[in-house]
C-alpha cells in the first residue's frame, strides 16, 4: 500500500534536490556584488511594498498580450502533439496552417514595432 | 481513432478569402504610405476572386463538412453573393473619404475582409459552434474597425459601449447554446432539430435555452429592447466604418436567425414566435417614432434600421417558407437602400467634417440636382412608395404575414410605416425645399457617382422588377 507513495516521495526528493542544487550553484557561481536592488526579492522594475495604484506603462499590456497569444499557442501544441500518431496527415496539416498563421500575424507585429520598446 | 479528412471543397471560398486576407495583411506592412492603393487594389481582387469562386460551385443541395460543422446550400451561396458586392461597394465608397481623413490604413481593409469571412462562416455554419466562431470574428473585427479613427473621443465611446453590449450579447447566446447542448447533447444544429422534431418540445428549460438565444439573435440585429447600441455606434464610428456596419452584418444577423431558429430549433417554431412578435412590434414602434425627434441623419437612419429589422424579423416570425423569402428579400433591399444613403453621406463629407446633420441636406437640388435626385430614389424606397424597391420588400412581407393569419401585426406595421414616412419625407423637403447653407457642388469621383447612381438604379430596377431575386429568394428555401 505504502509503496504506492512512492513516486511522490522521489517527486519531492527531486523537487528539494534541484531546488538546493540550484541555491547553491548560485551561491558558488554568482559574481558578489550584493547592491540593494539585487537583493530586493523582486527584480523586475518595481517596488515589492508600495502603493498598487500607480501609473505603468501601457507597453507591459501590450507585451502581456503577445505573450497570451504564444502562451495559447503551446496549450493547442501539447495535445495536438501527444495525439498526432492518430490525426495522421491531415491533424500534421491542420496544425502547419495554425501556425503559418500565426507567423503571419508575428510578421505584422513586428513590422509595426509592436516588439519595440522605445 | 483515425481522422477522415473532410472534404475540403465547399469551403474553398472562405479559404480563399482567408488566405488572400493574409496576403494582404503581410504586404501591406511592406508598403510606403504613398503605395496604400495596392492594398485596395488587393481587396478587391479578393472580392472578385471570392465571388467567382462561389458564383461557379454551382451549389444546388445541402452539403456538409467538417463534420457538419460547415453547410454549404444555395442560400448561403446567394447572401455571400450579397455579402461580397456590399463589401465591395462599401471599399468603393469609402476610398477618398478614407483618403481625406488620414484613414486610409491597411487595417481598415483588413479588419474589413476578417469581417467579411466572420459573416462567411455564419453564413455557412451547420454547427452552434462554428456559428459562434464567425459571430465572433465578425464582432471582434467590428470593434476594432469602430475605434479606428484614433483620434476621434466619439469613436472611442461608441466602440467602448458596442464592446461591452456586444460582449454580454454574445454571452447570452452562449449561456442559450450551452443550456440547449446540455438538453440535447449535440452541438450540430441538424442533430438538434432532429431531437426536438421528436421530443416533447415545450418544457420550461429548453424556453430557458431558447429566450438566451433569441436574445443573442436580437442584440446582433439591433431589434429593441436590445437596440441600444445602434444609434450611438452609427454616430461614433467614421462614416466609412456606419457604412459598413449598417449594411453586410445584417445579412449576417438573417443568416444567424435563420440557421439558429429555423434550421437548428425550426420545430420550436411556436416558442419563439410569441418573442419574434414582441421584439419586431417593439423595433417598429420606437424606431420609427424615435427617428422623428432626430437631428443627426447617422442617428435617424440607426432608427430607421431598426425599423427596418422589426420587418426582417416579421418575415421570419411567419414560420412559413414565403415569410423567410420575403425576409431575405427585405434584407438584401435593406443593404441596397443603406449604402446607397450612407454613400451619399460619404460624398457629402469633407476633410474633418462629418456631413451628418439634416442641416447639411438644406438645399441639396440647388447645390447638385443629381445628388439629391439619387437621394430622393433612395429615401423614397425606405419609406416604402411604390415603386421602389422598399415598397415591395414590405409588401411581400405583410402579405406572409396576412397568409399566416397575423393581420393584426400586419395592420400595425403598416400604420407605422405611415408615421415612418414624415421622417424620410422631412429629408426630401429639407433637400428641395430649403435655402441651402453653403454653395458649391460637392466633390465626388467618377467611380463613386456612377456607383451611386447604379445603387439608386438598383432600387428603382428592383422595384419595378422584383420578380427575378424574389424567385431566388422563394427558390433557395424550397
Amino acid at each position: 500500500m505504502l509503496e504506492n507513495y512512492l513516486p511522490i516521495l522521489i517527486f519531492l526528493l527531486v523537487g528539494a534536490g534541484l531546488g538546493g542544487v540550484l541555491l547553491l550553484l548560485g551561491f558558488l557561481l554568482g559574481r558578489g556584488g550584493k547592491d540593494a536592488q539585487k537583493l530586493s526579492p523582486y527584480e523586475c522594475g518595481f517596488e515589492a511594498f508600495e502603493d498598487s495604484r500607480m501609473k505603468f506603462d501601457v507597453r507591459y499590456y501590450l507585451v502581456a498580450i503577445l505573450f497570451i497569444i504564444f502562451d495559447l499557442e503551446i496549450a493547442f501544441l501539447f495535445p495536438w502533439a501527444v495525439a498526432l500518431d492518430g490525426l495522421g496527415m491531415f491533424g500534421f496539416l491542420t496544425m502547419a496552417v495554425f501556425l503559418l498563421l500565426l507567423v503571419v500575424g508575428f510578421i505584422y507585429e513586428w513590422k509595426k514595432g509592436a516588439l519595440e520598446w522605445d | 481513432m483515425n481522422f477522415v479528412s473532410p472534404d475540403l471543397s465547399p469551403a474553398f471560398a472562405e479559404m480563399f478569402v482567408l488566405g488572400m486576407t493574409c496576403l494582404v495583411l503581410v504586404v501591406d506592412v511592406y508598403l510606403k504610405d504613398s503605395q496604400r492603393g495596392i492594398t485596395y487594389v488587393l481587396s478587391m481582387l479578393t472580392l472578385l476572386g471570392a465571388a467567382a469562386i462561389t458564383a461557379t460551385s454551382g451549389v444546388v443541395a445541402r452539403e456538409l463538412t467538417f463534420s457538419g460543422h460547415f453547410v454549404s446550400d444555395p442560400m448561403g451561396d446567394v447572401l455571400k453573393l450579397v455579402v461580397y458586392a456590399t463589401t465591395a461597394v462599401v471599399f468603393m465608397y469609402s476610398r477618398d473619404y478614407l483618403r481625406k481623413n488620414d484613414l486610409f490604413k491597411g487595417e481598415f481593409f483588413m479588419l474589413a475582409l476578417f469581417a467579411m469571412l466572420g459573416i462567411m462562416v455564419m453564413i455557412s455554419a451547420g454547427s452552434m459552434l462554428s456559428l459562434y466562431l464567425g459571430l465572433e470574428l465578425l464582432s471582434l473585427s467590428m470593434y476594432a474597425l469602430v475605434a479606428f479613427q484614433r483620434d476621434s473621443a466619439q469613436a472611442a465611446e461608441a466602440a467602448m459601449k458596442y464592446f461591452v453590449l456586444g460582449a454580454i450579447a454574445s454571452g447570452c447566446l452562449l449561456y442559450g447554446i450551452s443550456l440547449l447542448y446540455g438538453m440535447t447533447g449535440t452541438i450540430s444544429l441538424s442533430g438538434v432539430s432532429a431531437i426536438f422534431s421528436s421530443a416533447d418540445q415545450f418544457n420550461i428549460p429548453v424556453l430557458f435555452g431558447l429566450s438566451f438565444v433569441v436574445v443573442g439573435v436580437a442584440f446582433k440585429f439591433g431589434a429593441v429592447p436590445f437596440h441600444a447600441w445602434v444609434p450611438d455606434v452609427y454616430q461614433g464610428a467614421p462614416a466609412a466604418v456606419t457604412l459598413f456596419i449598417a449594411s453586410a452584418p445584417k445579412i449576417a444577423a438573417f443568416a444567424l436567425a435563420i440557421r439558429l431558429l429555423v434550421d437548428g430549433l425550426g420545430d420550436l417554431q411556436g416558442g419563439w414566435q410569441d418573442m419574434l412578435v414582441a421584439l419586431s412590434v417593439l423595433s417598429i414602434i420606437i424606431g420609427n417614432l424615435v427617428a422623428i425627434v432626430q437631428t443627426n441623419i447617422k442617428r435617424m437612419l440607426a432608427y430607421s434600421t431598426i425599423s427596418h429589422v422589426g420587418f426582417i424579423l416579421l418575415g421570419i416570425l411567419t414560420g412559413s417558407q414565403e415569410g423567410y423569402a420575403a425576409a431575405m428579400y427585405y434584407a438584401i433591399a435593406y443593404v441596397v437602400m443603406t449604402t446607397g444613403a450612407f454613400g451619399l453621406i460619404i460624398i457629402l463629407s469633407r476633410k474633418g467634417y462629418e456631413a451628418e446633420h439634416l442641416d447639411d441636406f438644406k438645399g441639396l437640388n440647388s447645390r447638385s440636382p443629381w445628388l439629391a435626385g439619387m437621394m430622393l430614389m433612395l429615401v423614397f424606397s425606405m419609406a416604402g412608395i411604390p415603386p421602389f424597391v422598399g415598397f415591395y420588400a414590405k409588401l411581400t412581407v405583410l402579405m406572409g404575414l396576412v397568409e399566416v393569419g397575423l393581420t393584426w401585426l400586419a395592420v400595425l406595421a403598416l400604420v407605422f410605416s405611415v408615421v415612418g414616412a414624415f421622417y424620410y419625407l422631412r429629408v426630401v423637403k429639407l433637400m428641395y425645399f430649403d435655402e441651402a447653407r453653403e454653395t458649391g457642388e460637392p466633390e465626388a469621383a467618377l467611380d463613386i457617382r456612377v456607383l451611386l447612381s447604379a445603387n439608386a438604379a438598383l432600387v428603382l430596377l428592383l422595384g419595378l422588377f422584383p420578380d427575378g431575386l424574389m424567385s431566388l429568394c422563394i427558390k433557395v428555401f424550397q
